[in-house]
């Protein structure tokens, strides 16, 4: 098997393996965080607000808990929210596209022009204005940003349902009598979720990302629990002079979105054509 | 009793700047268990009609017919619904009629599925016995096999029996051999001849290839412009060509001169399908057209079976060579 830096290329490479080690960090919070009951949110008020150092890696914050252990539980936090947005997303979006797409027509025109609605709207004010009504929590504000997610699959997946639906084979068996239902599930669902699916992974990241911003601004989830953009709020009481307290989860999200940023470029760049000759 | 009966049947497609009149008048007349050809060249409406007889033109299409019956029933309000039921189609392409990443099994199950209130078993069985039933060799093979791991012959195969499988009486087979070779193009069409033998069915062949309609049609009809020029018993239109565009069609294959000489033309182009009509659709490019032939429609002449269209009155071909 060839390594997969020649498969995606060093940075590539190199993000993967940044995702892929905070997402067993978030899977494996309680063992690998050196304070676990710290970071699940109890206080240890003797040793708060100490600097980084070589028991407190990146310090403490303003109720003496370890910043590695909270922004490890934070993890769990973003990545999940990352991914269920996106997976609320695909599963309003898919099957929105899907029918749009496969029977056109006043359906088309009408879930398309619904749609639009939720693409006029900027993407994080509409955001913002719907975790604000559904008032702050993980599961509210994974419903908010998935409201303005959703468009974007529902439109990729109607563009891919439309090269599908004009296929010979498709039509084919339209006209041996194959039912709709039969000919969505076996011909068109499988063929579109794979480009769908490429690009949803890729999402998580920048999903992560607003999500982190609705919680920065108070709209996300509530402490005790971890959550990076909560935590670089509360760190900001303090800023400059405990710098550590924001920085620590900031630089948690700034990473993997980049992260997730540079794989996506990686992934295009192998899917369009062979830059060098060595994929 | 015919199982199509079409008279007169009209498509107008709506365009900017006025319609399209993709069918101007086409008499077809098919009789159960046997196999109608549909001649023409590009252009002359041939996959037109199949389309209206699947219940397949383009929204806004504008059909008119005197008479437009399967088997007695108005093809206007079922078309749609006995597609796929009694009408299926077999179409030119066969490697892209069958998606490549499923098995031939999926495949024709899934029709098999559609039609049928069988178990499962009962369906594996009957796809075995309608593989076997078009001359495939180890249809339990094939089955369990892609798309791309069969031949084209093998492929149009696995099409036909699928459209065997929907039950349909009535196939319409679209330029069924293009796609193959003449030696399994041959192979495909006595298969069609067998399948109609032997369970009564009944084939429309679309194809401008005069070969295809010698070899296994009984009965054809000759569209131009849209429009039936001639119908008859396959030995009638082929030995005794009555209308000017079929006499033409025949002495411009490749074999009807001798060896050597320049290969006979039709002179001029087919008319644009926008353009109204008001005589014989072929006058502009016909050797015996009379200047009343592009005022009126030509009269419908008829011998026996054998029927056409055309103003200028003529005994056999020998007479009008004279």
């Amino acid at each position: 098997m060839r390594g997969l830096h020649q498969r995606l290329g060093w940075p590539g490479a190199v993000s993967l393996a940044l995702i892929l080690i905070a997402f067993g960090m978030a899977l494996l919070a309680p063992w690998v965080a050196p304070f676990p009951d710290q970071g699940a949110g109890a206080p240890s008020i003797a040793t708060k607000f100490l600097p980084p150092s070589a028991d407190h890696l990146l310090g403490t914050d303003h109720l003496g808990r370890d910043m590695v252990s909270r922004v490890i539980y934070g993890a769990r936090v973003s990545l999940s929210s990352g991914l269920l947005i996106v997976a609320f997303s695909l599963l309003i979006g898919l099957p929105v596209g899907v029918l749009a797409g496969y029977f056109g027509g006043w359906l088309d025109e009408g879930l398309m022009r619904i749609t639009d609605v939720f693409l006029a709207f900027p993407a994080l004010l509409l955001a913002v204005l719907m975790a604000a009504a559904l008032g702050p929590g993980l599961l509210n504000s994974i419903v908010a940003v998935a409201v303005t997610w959703w468009p974007w699959y529902a439109r990729m997946a109607r563009a891919e349902v439309l090269a599908l639906r004009g296929q010979p084979y498709v039509e084919a068996a339209q006209l041996m009598g194959v039912g709709h239902p039969r000919i969505i599930l076996r011909h068109i669902l499988p063929a579109a979720v794979r480009p769908l699916s490429v690009q949803a992974a890729l999402d998580v990241g920048p999903a992560l990302l607003t999500a982190s911003a609705l919680s920065f601004l108070g709209l996300g989830v509530l402490p005790p629990t971890a959550d990076w953009g909560q935590m670089v709020d509360a760190g900001r009481k303090f800023f400059p002079e405990r710098w550590w307290y924001s920085a620590a989860p900031g630089m948690a999200v700034f990473i993997l979105a980049l992260a997730f940023s540079v794989l996506g470029d990686a992934l295009r760049d192998r899917a369009g054509g062979r830059r060098d000759g060595s994929a | 009793m015919a199982l199509l009966d079409i008279r007169a049947l009209s498509v107008d497609l709506p365009a900017p700047g006025g319609a399209i009149h993709a069918l101007r008048r086409v008499d077809l007349t098919v009789t159960r268990g046997t196999i109608h050809g549909l001649i023409g060249e590009s252009g002359c409406g041939k996959t037109m009609t199949a389309m209206a007889l699947l219940g397949l033109l383009p929204r806004g299409a504008d059909i008119g017919a005197e008479r437009f019956l399967f088997d007695g029933m108005a093809l206007r309000d079922v078309a749609s619904s006995l597609r796929g039921r009694r009408i299926a189609l077999i179409s030119q392409d066969p490697a892209a009629a069958l998606n490549p990443v499923l098995t031939i099994r999926r495949q024709i199950d899934d029709v098999l599925r559609a039609h049928h209130d069988l178990p499962r078993v009962a369906r594996d069985a009957r796809a075995v016995e309608l593989l076997a039933a078009t001359g495939l060799p180890d249809p339990a093979r094939v089955l369990r096999s892609y798309p791309h791991q069969l031949s084209g012959g093998m492929q149009q195969r696995v099409v036909i029996a699928q459209a065997l499988a929907t039950g349909a009486d009535l196939l319409i087979a679209d330029e069924p051999t293009t796609a193959l070779d003449v030696t399994i193009g041959a192979q495909v069409l006595a298969l069609l001849r067998r399948l109609v033998q032997e369970r009564g069915l009944t084939i429309l062949m679309i194809t401008h290839d005069m070969d295809v309609v010698a070899e296994v049609c009984d009965s054809a009809t000759v569209l131009y412009a849209g429009t039936s020029v001639e119908d008859g018993p396959m030995s009638e239109v082929l030995t005794r060509p009555r209308h000017p565009y079929t006499r033409a069609l025949l002495a411009a294959l490749p074999d009807a001169g001798p060896p050597g000489t320049r290969l006979a033309a039709i002179e001029g182009r087919i008319p644009p399908p926008f353009e109204a009509i008001a005589g014989c659709a072929f006058a502009p490019r016909c050797a015996a057209a009379q200047a009343e032939c592009r005022l009126r429609p030509p009269p419908e002449r008829q011998d026996g079976q054998h029927r056409w269209t055309c103003l200028v009155e003529r005994g056999t071909d020998d007479q009008a060579a004279a």
